[in-house]
């Protein structure tokens, strides 16, 4: 944040938001890394944790957008401090959003461990997806915290790597499903796994967007801007 | 009135290089060229550049003795009042640099009104509060003279308030309705511009709202300059804003530009209250 407001009190209450979504971000990055964990090694018990863990995230959620209320009716924040605010508001309910897709897969890893039909490594089918969202999701929120638009550029460009490994699953998991259709019920949860970590890459991107919008003002959502900008970095 | 500033809405020259190019032209009311205002010595407005849009609202804003007052009465050379004070450069309105000797001053107020900080209502009736300018000017008969003053009271919104009472001095009038007065005062001998030096600062916010209500109705008709210490309030009224420090103006653009994305760091700075 650059310089400080001449009342402390601002700088204090601007802080206690930025602290917080790091706090819900960091809350949510373990609840997604808790979720893989859960469908790699059919712990129920953790499953059931993760699931309870998202009420935790939910309250988070409710108390960001009340103390971002708060400060807009009290600051009534211009230029970079709203862009901060308002891309703050936003940013928490990707993160939310995440936390719901992390249940998902918790719910998903629970659902094929009670059906017993474990006997497929459905793990190794997303390892590699699920290692570049969860990659994706922490350099976002550190791209937010640092407010590092540059870094946050790289990262946009990196969610079409995400989609492309996603359409390959799907594809892998059709074929298997056509071979033997036994396995259509697990394939199926394995399918939803997927498609919750590649929503996890689309709300990273998302992230890093805001991110851009804070420090240069710009609203890049639905646009090509990241491409734009690593094929000219000037 | 048959002015020599009369040409002025035929005017159309285009806006200023640092507005947003992809936006319609707007024509330009009064454009200012390397003004500089001195007091005595002390140089109180350096080369300042600006174009005032013709039925927009531009706002000053910026610190205590940035110039913003003082540039506002460059304007319709308000600073000839006081020996000492003196403009250089070009202010250029219906196609005259109103700085130059020779320049009907009397008839330039009348075309570019002012209203002032706290409100300044003459002591003698509402109705006299209007007509006492207008007769300055024109040579109404009564029944036109009426038809002006509530004419002007209904623009200023004060009509309705003091219909019953136009006989009653404007001292006794509320804070709020007195500015209105004034603003109708104003509006009274149909200038071109108005510049409000602070119009709100001594009111409450009920009749600060009623004044900003009046200011959005008013751009219809005139071209305004508000001077501002409420930033909200600028962003609230005006198209365009002008941010100045020490004499000289820092930034200049469309106001929601300004207070989303300012282009430079001390404007974002004052805006933000991370000034000092």
């Amino acid at each position: 944040m650059p310089g400080v407001h001449s009342s402390k009190q601002y700088d204090l209450d601007l802080e206690a938001i930025r602290s917080k979504v790091l706090l819900m971000g960091g809350l949510v990055e373990s609840q997604f890394h808790d979720a893989i964990t859960c469908f790699r090694t059919g712990d129920t018990v953790r499953a059931d944790q993760v699931i309870k863990g998202d009420e935790a995230v939910n309250k988070l959620e409710v108390s960001l957008d009340d103390t971002c209320s708060h400060l807009i009716v009290r600051r009534q924040p211009t230029a970079n401090d709203l862009r901060t605010v308002m891309a703050t508001v936003k940013v928490i309910t990707d993160l939310e959003r995440i936390g719901d897709e992390a249940t998902k897969i918790a719910r998903a890893a629970k659902s094929i461990q009670e059906r017993g039909a474990s006997s497929i490594n459905h793990y190794e089918t997303v390892r590699v997806i699920a290692s570049s969202a969860s990659e994706m999701l922490h350099d976002a929120l550190d791209a937010f915290a640092r407010l590092d638009e540059k870094h946050a550029t790289l990262l946009i460009a990196q969610d079409q790597l995400i989609d492309h490994e996603f359409r390959s699953i799907m594809r892998n998991l059709i074929t298997f499903m056509m071979e033997d259709p036994r396995t259509i019920s697990a394939a199926l949860d394995t399918l939803w796994v997927a498609k919750a970590i590649e929503r996890i890459g689309d709300h990273a991107k998302n992230i890093a967007e805001y991110v851009i919008f804070v420090v240069e003002g710009k609203d890049i959502r639905h646009t090509d801007y990241a491409a734009a900008k690593l094929d000219n970095p000037a | 009135m048959n002015s020599s500033f009369d040409t002025v809405n035929a005017s159309t020259d285009s806006v200023e290089n640092n507005l947003n190019t992809s936006k319609p032209i707007v024509p330009t009311t009064i454009k200012i060229s390397g003004l500089n205002f001195f007091y005595g010595a002390f140089q109180g407005l350096k080369n300042v550049n600006l174009a005032i849009h013709e039925k927009k609202v531009t706002a000053f804003i910026g610190p205590s003795g940035c110039g913003k007052s003082t540039l506002l009465r460059t304007l319709n050379r308000m600073y000839d009042l006081y020996p000492g004070q003196r403009a250089e450069g070009e202010i250029l309105y219906g196609g005259r640099n109103i700085l130059q000797p020779g320049q009907d001053v009397n008839m330039l107020r009348a075309k570019i009104g002012m209203v002032f900080q706290k409100p300044t209502p003459f002591p003698m009736s509402v109705y006299e509060n209007i007509a006492f300018g207008v007769r300055l000017y024109e040579n109404l008969p009564k029944g036109e003279m009426d038809e002006r003053v509530e004419w002007a009271l209904n623009k200023a919104a004060l009509w309705n308030e003091v219909k019953d009472k136009l006989n009653k001095s404007g001292l006794s009038l509320s804070g709020g309705q007195q500015q209105r007065l004034c603003i109708a005062r104003g509006v009274a001998v149909k200038p071109d511009v108005l510049l409000l030096d602070e119009p709100t600062s001594a009111l409450d916010p009920i009749s600060t709202a009623k004044i900003e209500e009046l200011i959005s109705e008013l751009k219809e008709d005139y071209t305004i300059t508000i001077v501002t210490h409420n930033m909200q309030q600028a962003a609230r009224c005006s198209d365009y804003t002008a941010y100045m420090y020490l004499g000289e103006l820092v930034e200049f653009g469309e106001t929601d530009h300004i207070f989303m994305n300012p282009g430079k760091k001390e404007t974002q700075d004052y805006i933000t209250g991370r000034f000092g």
